[in-house]
């Protein structure tokens, strides 16, 4: 006998959806409970296309192959101690902020993609789901042990889950995911998978590895580089997800525009942390934020919504703001974080004059203008031995949790504000964006665990900052947070290499 | 005589995370405990969830069964991803070299025509099954506590797909892919009496709500007892009627439950031996499943091994159950 030849669509047709069969002792409501809720109408899931047509004994196959040679280079990296090859220890610190804000957000992903891989009622989409939560999960996996390592020999890795559930700038990104997955099924979709894996994945994971990569740190930029193929196949699924919905119904259409809407802005809130992470943390810089921003975000999205217009979808609202903020939004992220310095679970510290004049060259309009005589400024407190810790705590936005540093962009030494109220209840908010995704779903939003009210209202410790920091937080003070300089971490370092402290040998080298 | 390279040592500031030494002590931690331990989050949920607002997020109230630690399990096979996808890679490395020879020698021609008919009214068909128990492995993976379990459930639940395309595959070698052999096996799932309490079966498991019931209806119940028909004694009664290169095409099945049993027996154990409370609720489930699943596999083994096919696999189950403590 001689068999036909099936071409890869028919065979994984055959070997997929062909498995789907049609309830009869039970009701497909049943089963798939929640795919009316959200408003979408999903006419043929036949339609779908999968976007990558992966058989589970290749995704084995590769995966496993993947696999071994990344943890060869780990072991390798363990064993020759390589985290003395970085640049300086300072860079450390944005590895510290990846596994403690950025990894749980893969374990949450994880989670999500399960939910979305069991609720859709249509196979195709159901095990590309499936394919991404077993992914996420390995990506969280292998980030803990690429930095595993790295907690052996730094302080602020130790606790990262329970920092992540707890601490006041952690609630930022693990806000932004509880949203995405308190959410039904197809709004998690257009909020992880389209939004944050294929608009923003370029400003997120990216910045972390090419970080990772200028800075002599192997471990990370080998787990970049296998995670590669993985992030590829999910921006796949993030663009299917959107063109299927749009072409079910135009129904869809209005929905799924508010939820762009709604989902760009509220990942490029979260960003702010990687925009700071850029122009202050990596001694060796990739690009600045702003650079960054505009490539993959200026000029990648105008022709992604070139291409969606077609189905009726516009550039998303407040794009225009995001814009407004590039020259400004790591300089007041940076500020915060210094002012805060005591809180956070990392290091920071006021640029050497050779980082600064690097700012000033990237950012012309501004740098010099109105953040440089305040960097000035606090370098002479620190160098009196007055470092400058801010002993308030801040008020932070009702939707994405930033403290409210941020400025008009018109005006930028004016602080930004807008207000809603409800239920009698007055909310604060940084940003036209925030604001208006507050008064869309205003029950979801008062429902937000906001780190300073719970301070206040004693839900943390205690009363005493000690308490909340050490006990609640379990950071270990003047151990993993204050500035780099005096730090253990720095002592360590300069030990390993003997030097003298970090400033005088960045001296000697300019 | 052995050799030494001199590399720099230096003494670390600990030996792993806070999370894993508070559990396993101030120790080197395997990897396998690094990923898998203490790392899902667990407080100060932001929102509850639209589709289920009497619940946080995460919350272990989604099911009956009551743990003081949902990390007081142990994988026996310490899969983490990195460790999983190896082994499963080794096994279909095996496997597509058993499928490749059925292929190049043509032993599908050996098998005759009746035999070829038996394979597809009675195995191919459980390609639904195992879809069936991929979405419920998925589901117990998505509402499950405790990343030690629900890394595990979406191991399984991955498997089952694989496992779904093994079989699919065998319906196409046996018809040189003509895909007759999937659209007569289709036919057989959704018509044959053979199949219909089977099928009924497997559409209630995918409406229960309790993650660890489904659990016990899927993995220990079901599985127990068609594995062991289909893989042990039909395998058996094929042979004797003249389809023993089967054989080659269902090995990856038999060591895959293998695998598998490992896990779900330490599951099982452990969820028993927490309480009078779980092993009350454990042997009710039990019992309402393991009675209708005896009763909806009957006429599937009666055609497919014979009388006493189903006393044989219930007798697996009940020995599987009292190793747990049940």
């Amino acid at each position: 006998m001689t068999s036909k030849k099936l071409n890869m669509k028919e065979k994984y047709s055959l070997l997929t959806r062909d498995l789907e069969w049609e309830y009869s002792y039970r009701d497909y409501e049943e089963i798939f409970k929640q795919e009316s809720f959200e408003g979408i109408k999903i006419t043929d899931w036949s339609k779908w296309e999968d976007p990558f047509r992966l058989t589970m004994d290749s995704y084995w196959k590769y995966q496993a192959e993947k696999e071994k040679k990344l943890y060869a280079i780990f072991d390798a990296f363990a064993q020759n101690n390589g985290q003395q090859n970085v640049t300086d220890a300072r860079y450390v610190n944005a590895i510290k902020l990846f596994l403690t804000g950025v990894s749980p957000l893969e374990y949450q992903a994880y989670n999500g993609f399960a939910h979305t891989g069991r609720q859709f009622g249509g196979v195709g989409a159901r095990v590309a789901c499936q394919m991404q939560a077993l992914d996420e999960l390995r990506h969280v996996q292998t980030q803990i042990h690429a930095m595993s390592h790295y907690n052996k020999h730094f302080d602020g890795f130790q606790d990262f889950p329970h920092m992540h559930d707890r601490v006041w700038y952690l609630s930022v990104p693990k806000s932004f995911f509880d949203d995405a997955r308190s959410a039904g099924p197809f709004e998690f979709m257009v909020a992880i998978g389209f939004s944050f894996e294929y608009v923003l994945t370029n400003l997120l994971f990216v910045p972390f590895m090419s970080g990772a990569a200028y800075n002599g740190d192997m471990a990370t930029v080998t787990f970049g580089f296998s995670a590669q193929s993985d992030e590829a196949r999910h921006m796949t699924l993030g663009l299917e997800i959107i063109k299927f919905l749009l072409e079910q119904h135009p129904d869809n259409v209005p929905i799924v525009q508010r939820w762009i809407n709604k989902w760009l802005w509220r990942g490029y809130r979260v960003l702010t942390l990687v925009a700071m992470m850029m122009d202050y943390m990596l001694p060796n810089k990739v690009m600045s934020w702003q650079e960054s921003f505009e490539v993959y975000f200026e000029e990648a999205a105008t022709s992604l919504f070139k291409d969606l217009a077609r189905y009726g979808i516009e550039m998303p609202d407040y794009a225009a703001d995001a814009i407004a903020e590039k020259e400004h939004l790591s300089h007041q992220a940076w500020s915060i974080f210094y002012n805060y310095g005591h809180a956070a679970a990392f290091h920071t510290w006021m640029p050497t004059d050779q980082e600064m004049d690097w700012l000033s060259e990237k950012y012309p309009n501004t740098f010099d203008k109105y953040y440089r005589p305040r960097y000035e400024k606090w370098r002479e407190m620190e160098e009196a031995g007055e470092r400058f810790y801010n002993p308030t705590l801040p008020m932070l936005c009702q939707t994405c949790q930033i403290p409210m540093g941020f400025t008009d962009m018109e005006n930028p030494t004016m602080t930004s504000y807008r207000q809603s109220v409800y239920d009698g209840e007055r909310y604060n908010f940084c940003s036209n964006g925030c604001k208006d995704i507050f008064d869309y779903e205003p029950e979801k939003y008062v429902q937000a665990w906001l780190p300073v009210h719970q301070i206040y209202q004693g839900n943390c410790g205690g009363a005493e900052m000690e308490d909340v920091l050490g006990e609640y937080y379990r950071i270990n003070l003047g151990t993993d947070n204050l500035d780099f300089h005096g730090s253990p971490d720095e002592a360590r370092w300069n030990a390993w290499h003997n030097l003298q402290p970090a400033e005088d040998k960045l001296k000697k080298a300019s | 005589m052995s050799i030494e390279i001199k590399t720099s040592t230096l003494e670390p500031i600990r030996h792993t995370f806070e999370h894993t030494k508070r559990r396993f002590g101030d120790k080197p931690a395997s990897r396998y405990q690094e990923a898998s331990y203490d790392i899902a989050p667990e407080k100060n949920f932001h929102y509850r969830p639209m589709w289920q607002p009497d619940k946080l997020l995460n919350d272990s109230s989604r099911t009956a069964i009551v743990m003081e630690d949902w990390y007081a399990y142990r994988d026996p096979r310490q899969y983490y991803y990195g460790t999983y996808v190896q082994a499963r890679a080794k096994l279909q490395e095996v496997t597509e070299s058993n499928y490749a020879f059925f292929d190049k020698r043509g032993f599908a021609d050996r098998m005759s025509d009746e035999v070829k008919a038996k394979i597809i009214r009675c195995l191919v068909p459980l390609r639904h099954m195992e879809l069936g128990a991929n979405m419920n492995n998925v589901l117990c993976c998505a509402y499950g506590t405790s990343t030690v379990l629900t890394q595990a459930f979406l191991y399984n639940g991955m498997d089952r797909l694989g496992i779904a395309q093994y079989l699919s595959r065998i319906g196409l070698l046996l018809d040189g892919n003509s895909t007759d052999g999937l659209a007569k096996a289709k036919e057989h799932w959704m018509t044959d009496s053979a199949w219909q309490g089977l099928r009924r079966y497997t559409e209630n498991t995918l409406v229960v709500e309790d993650w660890f019931e489904v659990f016990i209806a899927q993995d220990v119940v079901l599985d127990t007892l068609i594995y062991d028909l289909m893989y042990r004694q039909f395998d058996e009664k094929i042979t004797e009627e003249g389809g023993s290169d089967l054989a080659m095409l269902i090995e990856f099945m038999q060591e895959w439950h293998k695998d598998n049993s490992r896990w779900v027996d330490a599951t099982l154990k452990s969820t028993v031996a927490e309480s009078e409370h779980n092993k009350e609720l454990i042997g009710r489930w039990v019992a309402d499943w393991q009675e209708k699943a005896v009763a909806d596999m009957a006429p599937l083994a009666e055609i497919a091994v014979g009388e006493e096919a189903v006393n044989a696999s219930v007798e697996v189950l009940n020995k599987r159950l009292a190793k747990a403590g049940l």
